[in-house]
């Protein structure tokens, strides 16, 4: 996953795209992610972290994950 | 900033002072005149109606004097301009609307000789751009812009629809738009904006897309000095953006540059851009003025009115690079109170 550069977000999870003027709002995890890969964590990384945290199955990541991606891909946040 | 006591004085008259609904640039104009560090500003405004709600923003205007009507032609324009010079000493005057310009640009020598300058597009430029020639204007300079056609009776409406398409978008010369989707509604569209605004209308091709406006001024020798783009976030039902937002998007600044350099443009100038799907950047309208917006130019760190006073006294202006992204505004309605000896004042004399 790799977000646009100039993407910009916030500790609250607000998202904004300066290119579109778009905002969108992204929940805890959905913010926290977004961070982690602001800061260069590849998408393992931050799966392994998620798995250590929450109680989820792979599995269920996985397909969490790919709905995400699509997510940030319809909103053209990813390069 | 130097305080205001030790700037130098400068008296600048600008039209355009109906902040309505559908508002001409006048007071987002004089706001921005208003943050120069250059000048100490006495500002007078020009009105056409007793009821402009600049008149009566006494805080944002010194001086109000109506004048004629456009189609009252050159000659009552610059009678009524003389009486403003005398009372006034008016430096430098910046006309806001493009029913008027035709007239403001023929005067140029006039005024100059008055004393008073401008900084207006040439009449070439100006009838170029007329969204009567913006399909010739595109293919000329190698601009993306819709197909159109001008129609002069409503009979020419199924040869319109069968060029361009359904839905179609009617336009009048210089204000008011609509899009109709039958010939039930292009018929009924037809006699509303023909009716208000005579003909030609413009049939143009509709375009789907995200709507972005850029404002922008060029030096007229093919460099554009400012441009800042915003996206619409609310628009109201007369199409007018009443919120809006600054974008980062090096295409849009090109775009803008570009026009610029082939035009030679020289004064504001709006680009209202529809952004399609597939990333085409369309140019649907050439304003040949600033926008209604244009505070927001100023407030993002490209003050483009302040920019044009200097250049029309002959100044030099920097290229300006960078502007806050991200920077919003939010229109809103306000209820000004005045007295009736004003609006009488300024319905009865013509000055307040």
């Amino acid at each position: 996953m790799k977000l646009k550069k100039n993407i910009a977000t916030s500790e609250a999870g607000f998202i904004f795209n300066p290119a579109t003027g778009d905002s969108f709002a992204a929940n805890p995890l959905a913010a926290d992610i977004l961070a982690r890969a602001k800061a260069g964590l590849d998408a393992a990384a931050i799966k392994a972290d998620i798995l250590e945290r929450y109680d989820v199955a792979p599995g269920q990541l996985e397909k969490d994950w790919d709905d995400l991606l699509a997510q940030l891909r319809e909103f053209n946040l990813l390069d | 900033m130097p305080p205001a006591a030790s700037r130098p004085r400068l008296t600048v008259a600008v039209t355009g002072l109906n902040a309505t609904d559908s508002p001409g640039p006048g007071v987002a104009v004089i706001r921005a005149l208003r943050e120069t560090t250059d000048f100490e500003l006495r500002v007078i405004g020009l009105s056409y109606e007793a009821l402009e709600p600049g008149i009566y923003l006494r805080d944002m205007v010194d001086k109000t004097y109506q004048l004629p009507y456009p189609t009252a032609g050159t000659a009552a324009l610059l009678e009524r301009l003389r009486y403003v010079q005398e009372q006034e000493n008016v430096a430098v005057l910046i006309p806001n609307f493009d029913a008027e310009l035709y007239n403001f640009i023929k005067l140029e020598p006039q005024l100059r000789a008055l004393g008073i300058h401008t900084f207006l597009p040439t009449l070439e430029q100006l009838e170029a751009r007329d969204k009567l020639n913006l399909a010739a204007f595109g293919a000329a300079h190698g601009l993306s812009v819709p197909t159109s056609r001008p129609l002069y009776s409503a009979a020419e409406l199924p040869t319109a629809a069968e060029t361009l398409g359904w839905p179609l978008v009617l336009k009048g010369r210089y204000y008011d738009a609509t899009v109709v989707y039958t010939p039930v509604q292009a018929g009924q569209a037809f006699q509303r904006l023909s009716g208000l605004w005579g003909v030609p209308l413009i049939a143009q091709q509709f375009v789907a897309g995200q709507e972005i406006n850029i404002a922008g001024l060029g030096d007229g020798h093919g460099r554009a000095l400012s441009v800042v783009p915003m996206r619409k976030l609310t628009i109201t039902d007369k199409g007018k953006a009443w919120a809006g937002i600054t974008l980062e998007d090096e295409a849009l600044l090109a775009l803008a540059r570009r026009f610029a350099e082939v035009t030679k443009w020289r004064g504001g100038f709006e680009l209202e851009i529809m952004r399609t799907a597939a990333d085409e950047l369309v140019i649907m309208e050439i304003n040949p003025r600033f926008p209604a917006w244009v505070y927001l130019t100023a407030a993002a760190g490209q003050n483009q009115p302040a920019a044009l006073l200097r250049l029309a006294l002959g100044l030099p202006v920097p290229m300006m690079e960078g502007y806050a992204v991200g920077k919003m505004f939010v229109r809103y309605a306000w209820d000004l109170i005045t007295d009736h000896t004003e609006f009488q004042q300024v319905a009865a004399l013509g000055e307040l």
